[in-house]
Parts: structure tokens; sequence; C-alpha cells
């Protein structure tokens, strides 16, 4: 399964850098989204990927029995996704603020009022 | 010992506020430090004079081999006695020379930090030590050179300075570090115990280019001799104290010190002597032709530099034993001189020596103190720096390889100097007064004391020879050999070829003397040599870097977000893509290719999902199918086992679609702004970057390089933790300080936006 | 926000809040010993209010909420990084758990520890930063 999930974290990183490349601000928003689902895809994929055991202990032992899916990616993607969101926002909301300042939506036209 | 090192930088804090309370009498008050200082250093001359060395040591960073242990050998004993006793001397100098001036205050913090960063440098016995105060010592002098920042040059001057002592620096820290690899210790003390380990290793002609570059640049070498004259730019007692007495010697000092682990090879032998001896002479000439008092001091400096790398280089016994003696004979006569200068400076208003004739009834001690220490310039006996030149022209003669082209060049430097010094010492004082800026009178004790005391010092030392031997300089030369030397310093040598040499420096130092003006004449239309120094090479490469940067930012960073992004990700396709094929030989790891009807459905979903959004013409659609992205993500969480992953994306991706609605819909429609050429350019990066990821993937596939903490960690999870939520217990407890971090950056995303809003909000208010 | 929403959505706004509000506190508190925690339980109190903004408008919200975001988020901030403190009280690293087991009768066991009240500061966190930002969005839009 990870070959198959190999492919669509790679969809996922090519769709988002060719949003991210247009002029449209908007599409540089839809870049960012699919660009951190990328990146959290990627971690999640490359740690392994286990079937319906998760790192849970079971009430009253010590471990989790059998094989279990590592913990330590999820933690570390579980606060990655609430951070990108947070930095969607941000980035949104200064998008916008942007536009509204300049009064234009191409970023090749933002450039010339940046000094 | 330690605290005795540090004491200047916990005083540079507090002297501020000192010379604030104690207003013109701070000089004074302050100097006690650096006296107390000497006291204490003069302690140990008995104890290194019979153990030949003493380690104090004091743990730093042990993990990185990083200690602050001292080392207090002849040699750094003797700059140590140097910087304290000088210094003394130069704090309430600086208090008569600055009395009054707006920034005194500021002018101590510096110098006393200066002064804790020199002891520290001559006084460690760890290479990274070393090389932090050496690179102090550098900052130190910046801030100095250009402590009057309002004037332009000033700051160009101390600019100069700096990016020539550091970028030799930097090349010194590698050296340092080959050296303790090399030698497998950065202790001091076993490196240079270690015997040929250094010499016979095939990184030895790397390590000596690299310390010698950092050494010459600091030392103000040929050809990075320019930056100090340029120095000058400097209040008076740091030209006195850091460009001519301390920390220009820092190179000659760490020459020194390595000398027995690197030098008494060929490489050592030619380069220390052709640099040091053209230094010398370039130095002794540029005197010859410059009309500012502080300026043929400068130049006499970088003469004296010469000398002693040069006889470092040639490190016979008689050079050694030449170099520390001149080293000491230098450090007295040059404070004092510089000392004298800015005293003439200061009560004339001006440098130029052509401008000034007469002093002598007005300023009566200093001519006096004047014509001692310049005689010690010019090594008449009976002064101390006739001893020294008469074992610089030993050491010469006697130099393996080279004697016939150092000699020449040693005489020829020694005329030059002896009529430089009678020009210093005779000029400004006698014939007519003549008009200058200020009404001349005699300088405040504060400005004499130091020049009295050092020039006295060099009549006494050298009618007494075996005072400075027996102290320092016979442990010190110890030091630098290698191995124990009999040392002893008298003025009569009998007649031998040095004599007959000094007296040839000396009569052509007359005769030079008494036609200056017309070699001033001649030699200052030899305007080429300033059109084609060294410096223009220097202005050169900096137009250069500034060409560079300008043509870099335009090409690299020319505010189009889509060239950043390219280069970005190119940058990161190419390398990893150069790494996965040549370095990892390509490797693919398909493993298990097990997969049931659904997983295959949600993963075509987030595929499909992914490609419809970047290519529909429709906001709603590019909306609609991200979200389809989102859940199809979260379904994956959920389907390989991280329960917690699936609810959190579920949730943000909710949040993330009120977003858009509120923010999205209030910007413009879709444009189609690329051409059909842009997109192929574009589909191809974007491509690239996905080819990229999924080969990485693939290569690591199953592949487990360590074993992973997180079985530790889910050990640990109930026993230790009493959680059952393995993910949870990471987040909260075990990495409970990395969660604080990300919680702090969600804060400041909310804020931000909040501040974005509200600012935007002021505006329309207004 | 110009016009409220329909009759269906404020009904079932007001009818989910309180449920929602209810499940996220249980999602934060089971959240050691099962899928849950701070940074969930946040995310669903959030969107609760979210979905009552969209239903009324920003000032009832607000008034619902009865501090103001900011407020929470700093609120957070102190108490997560203060959970950090008390260890070191008893010579133990900043941050190292403590625990203190409550026996509560008829109840069970209810672990008080210095990593819960973080989670609640994560928790109060990532209420506090996603109310501010979409309350101060939709303050923009009205």
């Amino acid at each position: 399964m990870e070959a198959i999930m190999a492919l669509v974290v790679g969809a996922l990183f090519g769709a988002s850098v060719y949003m991210m490349l247009r002029r449209s601000i908007v599409k540089l928003v839809i870049g960012l989204i699919l660009l951190s689902n990328a990146a959290n895809l990627l971690i999640f994929t490359v740690s392994g990927l286990t079937r319906g055991a998760p790192p849970l202990i079971p009430e009253g032992m010590q471990m989790p029995d059998g094989a279990w899916a590592d913990p330590l990616p999820q933690a570390l993607i579980l606060t990655a996704i609430v951070i990108g969101f947070g930095v969607l926002a941000f980035a949104v909301v200064l998008i916008h603020r942007a536009y509204e300042v300049v009064g234009e939506d191409d970023l090749d036209q933002m450039r010339s009022t940046d000094t | 010992m330690l605290i005795a090192v540090l004491s200047g930088f916990i005083l540079a804090a507090f002297a501020p506020w000192l010379t604030r309370a104690f207003g013109d009498k701070a000089g004074w008050l302050l100097a006690i430090l650096p006296a107390s200082l000497f006291v204490y250093f003069a302690s140990f001359i008995p104890a290194v004079s019979e153990q030949g060395a003493v380690v104090l040591e004091y743990s730093w960073i042990p993990g990185l081999d990083i200690s602050l242990n001292m080392l207090v050998d002849g040699l750094s004993l003797l700059f140590a006695l140097l910087i304290s006793g000088i210094g003394t001397f130069i704090i309430t100098y600086a208090g008569g020379y600055l009395r009054g001036h707006e920034y005194l205050p500021r002018f101590y913090g510096i110098m006393f930090s200066f002064m804790a960063a020199m002891l520290g440098l001559v006084l460690s016995n760890n290479l990274i030590t070393l090389f932090v105060f050496w690179e102090l010592t550098s900052i130190t002098s910046f801030l100095l050179i250009g402590f009057n920042h309002e004037d332009k040059q000033a700051r160009w001057c101390a600019l100069q300075g700096l990016l020539v002592t550091v970028a030799g620096g930097l090349a010194l820290l590698a050296g340092l570090v080959m050296i303790g690899i090399t030698a497998g210790s950065f202790e001091l003390s076993e490196v240079l115990a270690g015997g040929d380990v250094l010499r016979d290793n095939p990184l030895y002609t790397a390590i000596v280019l690299l310390v010698l570059a950092g050494c010459f640049t600091k030392s103000a070498q040929v050809p990075f001799h320019f930056w100090l004259p340029n120095a000058m730019a400097a209040p008076t007692p740091v030209s006195a104290f850091l460009h001519s007495a301390t920390m220009v010697k820092a190179g000659v000092y760490l020459m020194a010190r390595l000398n027995p682990g690197l030098g008494g090879t060929d490489l050592w032998l030619y380069l220390l002597g052709i640099v040091g001896a053209l230094t010398m002479f370039t130095g002794s000439f540029m005197a010859l032709r410059s009309t500012g008092i502080k300026a043929i001091l400068a130049y006499t400096t970088i003469m004296a530099l010469g000398t002693l790398t040069m006889l470092i280089g040639i490190g016979t016994e008689a050079a050694i034993i030449a170099a520390m003696t001149f080293l000491l004979a230098h450090a007295l006569y040059k404070a004092a001189l510089f000392m004298l200068a800015g005293a003439v400076d200061h009560e004339t208003g001006t440098k130029n020596i052509l401008k000034l004739g007469g002093l002598r009834g007005l300023m009566p001690i200093t001519f006096l103190a004047a014509c001692v220490a310049a005689l010690s310039l010019a090594g008449l006996p009976p002064l101390f720096g006739f001893i020294a030149k008469e074992l610089m022209f030993e050491a010469t003669i006697g130099a393996p390889g080279i004697a016939f082209f150092v000699s020449l060049l040693a005489l020829a430097s020694a005329m030059m100097i002896a009529a430089m010094a009678a020009v210093f010492a005779i000029r400004p004082f006698t014939g007519e007064l003549k008009e200058t800026p200020k009404t001349p009178h005699e300088a405040p004790p504060s400005m004499l004391a130091g020049p009295v005391v050092l020039a006295s010092l060099s009549l006494i030392f050298g009618l007494l020879g075996f005072i400075p031997a027996g102290a320092v300089v016979g442990s010190a030369v110890q030091a630098v050999y290698g191995s124990p030397l009999e040392v002893e310093l008298y003025l009569w040598h009998g007649f031998n070829l040095p004599l007959l040499l000094s007296v040839l420096a000396i009569v052509g130092g007359v005769v030079l003397f008494l036609r200056w003006e017309q070699v001033l004449d001649t030699f200052s239309r030899m305007t080429f040599i300033d059109r084609f120094g060294p410096e223009r090479g220097y202005e050169k490469s900096m137009d250069g870097l500034t060409w560079l940067a300008a043509w870099q930012t335009r090409t690299l960073q020319n505010g189009y977000l889509r060239t950043y992004l390219s280069v970005t990700v190119l940058t990161t396709v190419v390398l990893t893509l150069w790494a996965y094929f040549v370095r990892a030989g390509a490797p693919v790891h398909i493993g298990d290719l097990d997969f049931t009807f659904y997983e295959l459905a949600v993963a075509g979903l987030v595929v499909v999902g992914a490609i419809v959004a970047s290519v529909t013409s429709s906001r709603l659609g590019a909306v609609a199918t991200l979200g389809m992205v989102g859940f199809g993500v979260a379904l994956i969480y959920v389907l390989f086992s991280a329960p917690d992953l699936g609810i959190t994306q579920i949730m943000v991706e909710t949040l993330t679609v009120i977003l858009l609605v509120l923010v999205l819909y209030r910007l413009p429609g879709f444009l189609k702004l690329s051409s059909p050429a842009a997109r192929v350019r574009d589909a191809a990066i974007a491509g690239s970057l996905g080819v990229t990821m999924t080969l990485l993937i693939l290569a690591v596939n199953g592949v487990t390089v360590v074993e992973p903490i997180s079985d530790q960690l889910t050990a640990w999870s109930y026993p230790e933790a009493h959680g059952r939520n393995i993910v949870n217990v990471i987040l909260v407890d075990f990495r409970a300080l990395d969660t604080l971090g990300e919680l702090f950056v969600v804060g400041l995303a909310g804020i931000g936006v909040y501040a974005m809003i509200r600012l935007r909000a002021e505006d329309k208010g207004q | 926000m110009t016009s409220m929403g329909s009759l269906i959505l404020r009904t079932t706004a007001r009818f989910l809040l309180p449920l929602l509000l209810l499940f996220s506190v249980f999602i934060l508190l089971r959240g050691h010993d099962e899928p849950g925690g701070g940074f969930i339980a946040g995310l669903i109190v959030s969107t609760a209010f979210a979905l009552y903004l969209f239903a009324f408008d920003v000032a009832r919200t607000r008034e619902l909420m009865g501090a103001d975001p900011r407020f929470l988020l700093g609120l957070g901030l102190l108490i997560a990084t203060l959970s950090g403190i008390p260890p070191i009280f008893f010579g133990e690293p900043f941050f190292t758990g403590l625990w203190w087991p409550i026996d509560v009768p008829g109840f069970g066991e209810v672990k008080l520890s210095t990593p819960l009240i973080f989670d609640i500061g994560v928790y109060l966190v990532v209420f506090g930063a996603v109310m501010t930002i979409v309350l101060a969005l939709a303050e923009a839009e009205e």
C-alpha cells in the first residue's frame, strides 16, 4: 500500500506546486492547502502504514498487543495539522490584505509595489 | 585566574557608570584594575621560571573538548604583562586625552572588553577558546577604530580592518580545527607536546597556510598590511594599545605559540622569513614617505611586525631570542611614542609633521621622553632597542638559506627607521615655533606618566639586560623554541658583523634624515604606489562583492513568487535526485502491494480531487474538491490506525471551509493569466517535484536505519506517564516543551490575523 | 454575516452548541487514554461556536462565549507554561509529569496531573486562536 500512497503524495506535491506557480493569488491559497496535506501524508507514509492497530494501550495492559502504528509521527502530524490551519489563516488574511492595498490579484503586478 | 582574565569584561559593564560617577578622575581609578592584574601576573614569574609552564583548568563545554584552561608559560606571561602593564598607562592616558569626551564612558567599556579578550587570547590553552577571544579582539578593535562613528572615513576604516582580520579569522578557524583533529586534542599544551605529529601529516601544508592567513591578516603582513595605517582613525590611546602594542601582535603571538608544533620546516622558514622581511621593508619604506606623526608610527609598527614574523620563521636559537627581545623592546618604545604623538596632536591640533616645530621649550618632558623612545626605535646604545637590533642582525646573518636576502632588507629597513626616528624626535621640537591650530603647552600628567615610565624602562632594560632576560624573556624564548635556552642580554657584543651592520644602519639613517625633505619630495611623486597597492585590490574585491550581491538579488530575488518557488523546488529536486541516483544507487522498495478496494477508492479520490482542484476554473469547484482531498486524507488516517489524526483532520477541514467562505469569496475569481507555454513549464517543474517525492518514499519504504525511539516511548507510556493514548502522551508529556512551542505558533497566527484585520479597520477609521 | 441563518440552522445551532461543548470537554478529559485530547477538543468547541456564528451573529457569539477569545488564548498559553513549573520544586526538570491520583467514591480513580493541566492549556489556546481568527474575519465582513 505504501507504493500506492507514494503516488498519491507525489500527485499532491505536484498539484500544490503547480497551483503556487500560478499568478492568481486565490490559486496560491489552494496550493498552500494542498501542500500542507502533501507534507503530512509524506511523513505518515514513510513511517509505515499499519491497518487496524492504533497506538492505544488496551485496558489492563502495559503495552499494546502485537503490532501497532508508530505513535511519534502521528503526534508530529497532529500538531502540524493544527499549525497548518493557523498558518493558512494567516496567509489567507495576508493575501486578502495585499489584494486590498494593491488592488491587484495578479502576483506579477504585485512585485512593483513592494519597495 | 579565570576571574583575572574575565575581570575586564565585568569591569567593562560597570565602566560607563563609574566614568559618569567619577568624571575626570575615572581614568586613574579604572587603571587600578590593569595595574593589579599586572602585579598578579608578575607573581607567576618565579613559578614559570622554574616549571616552564603552569596549566590552570576550568571546564566549559566538555562534550566538545572546549575548555577555559589557561596556559601560563613564558610567552603568555610576557604578553599578559605587556597587556596589563601598558594597559594601565593607556587607561590613565585616555582619561586625559579624551577628557570630557561625550563617549568616554563607552570608550572605557570597549577598552576593558578588548583587554579581557586579549588576555584570554594569550592565556588560553584551548584552540577553540583562543579563537573565540581572537574574534572578540577583532570586534572590539572594529568598535574602537570606528569610535568617532559620525565620521564616515572612520567607519570605512573600521569596516576595512574588521573585514580583513575576520576574513583571516575564518581561515584560522579552519586551520585550528584541522590542528585539533590531526593532533587529537584541542588543548595547546597537548598539541605542542605532540612533536612531529603535525609536521608529518599530509594536512600540514593546508594547516600552515590557513593558520598563517589568520596571523598575517591580524598582524598586518604584506599584502594585508594596508588596514593598519587606516586603523589610525581610532583615538590615539587605541592606536597605542591595540594597533601597536597588543592586538596586532596576536598574529605574532600565535605564530610564536605554534612554532614548536608547526615550525622547523622549509615551508615555515621561507613563508615567514620572506613575507616577514618584505613586510619589514615595506613598512620602513612607507614610513619614510609619510608626514603624519601617527602614520609614521603605524608604518614602523608594520616594520616591527614584519621583523617578528621573519625572526620566528628563521627559527634558530638566535632568531627566537631576538624575536622575544624585539617584541618587548618594541612594545615599550612604540607605546611611548604613540602616546607622545597623541600628546603633540592633542596640544597642537595637527598631526602633520611638516607643520610642527620648536615645541621643545613648550613641551620639555614630551621632548625628552620622545628622544629616549626614538633612540630605542632607531636602535642606538644604550637603549634596549639597540640590544634587540643587534640580536636581529645576528639572527638574519645566521638564517639558513635566505641569510643574504633578509640581512639586506633588514639593513635597508634599519636605515630608514633610524631616519624616521630622528624625524619624529627632532623635527616637531626644534627649529622655529610654527603656527598651529591650538596654542601648545605641556600635556597633563595623566598623559605623560605612561611615556615617561615606558621610555625609562627602555633605558633601564638596555643598561641592565639581565632584568628582562631573567624575568620573562628567558622563559618566553623557552616556550617558543620548545626547549630551554641560555638567554643573556647585554649591550656590548664585541666587534663583529652585527655591530658593523648597526653602524652602517645609523650612518645611512643620519644621511637619510638630513636629506629627508628631498627624499620625501621624490617619493611622494611616486603615486603609482597608491594606485596599485594591495589596498586597491581590497577596494576592487569589495566593489565586486557589492556587484555580485546586487546581481544575485536582481536575479534571484526579483519579486516574482514563481522565481523563488522554482529555484527552491528545482534545487530540492536536483539535489535529491542526484543523491538518489548517484549516491544511493536508485533503490526502489515496492513492499507489499496488498490493498482493499475502499483503500484504493480513497487514494483515487484524493488524487482526482487534487488534479481537479488545480485545473478547474471555478472557485466553488476548487473549494469543493479541496474538501474532497481533505476528507480523503482524513479517511486515510483513520484506515491506517491514526484515529486522532482522522478526527483532527476532519475538524480542521471544516474550519478551513469556514475560513475560505469568509475570505475567499471576497477575493476576485480565477483569472487565466498565464500563457500555455508558461503552464507547460510550471507543470514540468511541479511534476518533477511530484516524481521526486514518489521516488523518495519508494527509496525509504520499509528501510529502518536506526531503531525508532517510539518503541521506547510506547514502553514508557503507561508505566511512566499513566496514559493509554500514546499519541496524546507524547504530545502533553514526553514532548510537552515542543508542543508548548507549537502552541505559541498557533497563538501568534491568531494574533497576527487579528492585528492585520484591526490595522485595516484603523486605516479606514482615519 | 449580514443576514442571519435560516430557522433550521438557528435551531440546530442552539441545540448542538451545549452538546458539542460537553462533548469537547469529554474528549479533552479522556484524551490521555482514548483518542482525543486538547487539540481535538479545542477544534471541536471552535467548530461549535463557528456554527453558532453562522446561525446568528458576531455580537451574540461573543456574548455567549463570555470572554474575549484573545483572553482565552493568552490564558491557555499561561496555563500550559505554568504546568511545566511545579516539578522544579520537586527537584525534577521542567515539564516532568507529576501525578496526584484521587479516588472519587462511586466514580473511580481520577488522575489529576500536570500533563492534564497542560492539555487544558492546549485546549484553550486552540479554541482562543481559532475563534480570534474566525471572529475577526466575521467582524470584518460585517
